[in-house]
């Protein structure tokens, strides 16, 4: 993490171009491609939020899938019980309920740090996992609870009768326009004095505490940050796909935040984003064109630990930074 | 004035008397050495002042304060500052932002999560002008990681003296470097913490340092304190000559 990055020049260098072909997408490409995208990039608002902890703060959870499945059924609650479908209040409702498990959750949780942080927060979200099974009156049990299209903005934008096309667009810019605040809000965050302490706790544990940083403090708020992160992108993800499951809450879902943040790089700050992505993408198609899709994405994870150890994005930065400074002939 | 007083301060791990029932005092504004061979208690001592561990009976005032029980976070709040024996840095964070960092949480600046740390100058500043001090600023922006072992004593030492203590503990800040090294390394420190006007504890094990740097010293051994006095003195002590500086 290159202390020279903090600079909002430089960021708007490298994110307006993107935001740019990001803005276009839903003019030129087909709905479900766009559709795709938009799902790429709700994954990336809970990669983002889970690197808080792992590439800022040190901590590999193994317990996410709590939160962004806390931010589903918030979701499908306030559906179910205030029947209300608009999207502020799944917003807002998401964020409130999964600030409200990552606060409990974390008060246990940064006391540890390592593999017992690890097991604690698989455990944890294994406990929401099995009270979303069994507790099915209230949530439907296996077979989840449906969330039908809502309105945006108010009711200014009321959701529309053809669903895809909903989606790629006005819901394609919904999210987009969300995920560009979640994006530079994380950059703030990163670069300011609260980021530079978590990466201080990171680094040295002990040496943070002798120049006066409340260590669990500090990371119980990187945790709710991170929590509510996943949580929003939760309720996000709920209209897109018109129904929750437990299979969200499992650990395994938990498995992919982690896979989309080393697929891109923990040791950057865009990593993640283009993680969540290419993740997105890799599953669709594998899961589209073989029945061993899970065989593919092991292949390239372990192909990935081994050749790739900084991810995508990083792997990136490093040739860049090299032939920048390789001697021109 | 008596800037920090110990009382019967006892340590044990096991069946070894780390500390045991230790009287030490420090005066305001002087620099003196804490000398002892390995296992004498004086690391524990320290641990024990600044809270990295916890005493077993006996108490600590500062500024005529009981601080026994206090946590790390309130010890430093009220002045006690400390580097560490093996260096302790953020590593991958820039020998700047190892500076900041201390001059942030000093001001309590580190709970601000939506304003930019490079664009708060005054902090920035400053931290320069502590970097120029121990003579790192052309490494500013280097990673701590990469910086060499007497590079990184000093900015060790120059994160905690960030801090403004009242009273500083420096774990043998010249260990592990080379003998040449070692006098331009305590030149700087000392300077910087006289200038300061700071009150400074060092442990050392290098003789020829603490006879030269430092007016007094406290030599322990087996978790007591041996003798208490001027270079001269200690030098003429029997039992210091005969149990840490080998000879008779």
């Amino acid at each position: 993490m290159n202390p020279l990055a903090a600079s909002p020049a430089r960021l708007a260098r490298v994110a307006l171009p993107v935001l740019a072909a990001l803005l276009v997408v839903p003019f030129v490409a087909a709905p479900y491609q766009t559709v795709l995208l938009c799902y790429g990039l709700v994954f990336a608002i809970a990669a983002l939020g889970f690197n808080l902890l792992l590439g800022y703060t040190g901590l590999l959870s193994f317990g996410h899938s709590a939160f962004f499945g806390v931010g589903a059924y918030a979701v499908a609650l306030i559906v179910k019980y205030l029947k209300i479908s608009s999207m502020e209040a799944f917003v807002a409702g998401g964020i409130l309920a999964s600030a409200l498990v990552a606060g409990l959750f974390g008060i246990v949780c940064v006391r540890y740090t390592r593999i017992y942080f690890g097991i604690l927060t698989l455990a944890l979200s294994q406990v929401l996992w099995s009270l979303a099974f069994k507790f099915f009156w209230v949530t439907g049990g296996s077979d989840g609870l449906r969330v039908p299209t809502p309105s945006l903005l108010g009711a200014a934008i009321p959701g529309r009768t053809d669903k895809i096309a909903f989606l790629a667009n006005r819901y394609y810019f919904y999210v987009l326009a969300i995920f560009v605040v979640c994006v530079a809000l994380m950059w703030v965050i990163v670069h300011s004095p609260f980021g530079k302490a978590l990466q201080a706790i990171r680094d040295n544990e002990t040496r943070a505490e002798f120049v006066g940083v409340q260590v669990h403090r500090y990371r119980w708020v990187a945790f709710v940050v991170s929590g509510v992160y996943t949580g929003l992108a939760g309720a996000l993800w709920v209209p897109l796909n018109g129904l929750t499951t437990p299979d969200i809450l499992h650990w395994t879902f938990s498995g992919k935040i982690v896979f989309f943040t080393v697929l891109g790089g923990f040791q950057t700050f865009f990593g993640p984003i283009v993680g969540a992505v290419i993740y997105n993408y890799l599953e669709t198609y594998a899961v589209g064109h073989t029945v061993y899709w899970q065989l593919v994405l092991g292949v390239v994870l372990v192909v990935l630990v081994l050749v790739l150890p900084s991810g995508v994005v990083g792997t990136a930065s490093r040739l860049g930074l090299w032939r920048r400074r390789a001697p021109s002939p | 004035m008596s800037l920090l007083e110990t009382r019967q301060l006892t340590k044990y791990f096991g069946d070894t008397h780390a500390v045991d029932h230790v009287d030490f005092r420090v005066t305001e504004g002087e620099v003196l050495a804490l000398i002892g061979s390995n296992g004498a208690g004086k690391t524990t001592l320290v641990n024990l002042i600044s809270g990295l561990i916890r005493p077993d009976s006996g108490a600590i005032r500062f500024l005529d304060r009981d601080i026994t029980g206090a946590s790390i976070h309130e010890k430093i709040a009220a002045g006690i500052a400390r580097s560490f024996q093996l260096v302790n840095l953020f590593d991958q964070l820039s020998t700047l932002d190892n500076l900041s960092l201390a001059v942030f949480a000093r001001e309590g600046k580190t709970r601000k999560l939506f304003s930019l740390s490079d664009a708060d100058t005054a902090v920035r500043d400053e931290a320069m002008t502590v970097l120029g001090q121990f003579g790192l600023a052309g490494k500013a922006e280097m990673a701590a990681g990469g910086l060499s072992q007497g590079e990184r004593k000093l900015l060790d030492v120059a994160v905690a003296y960030a801090l403004r203590p009242r009273l500083l503990f420096l774990d043998e800040p010249t260990s592990g470097v080379s003998t040449r090294e070692k006098a331009p390394i305590m030149d700087v420190i000392t300077s910087v913490v006289r200038a300061g006007k700071i009150t400074a504890v060092i442990i050392e094990h290098d003789m020829d340092v603490v006879f030269t740097y430092c007016p007094r010293i406290v030599a322990m051994h087996q978790g007591t304190i041996l003798a208490d006095g001027t270079p001269d003195e200690i030098r003429g002590n029997e039992q210091v000559t005969a149990n840490l500086l080998g000879t008779r």
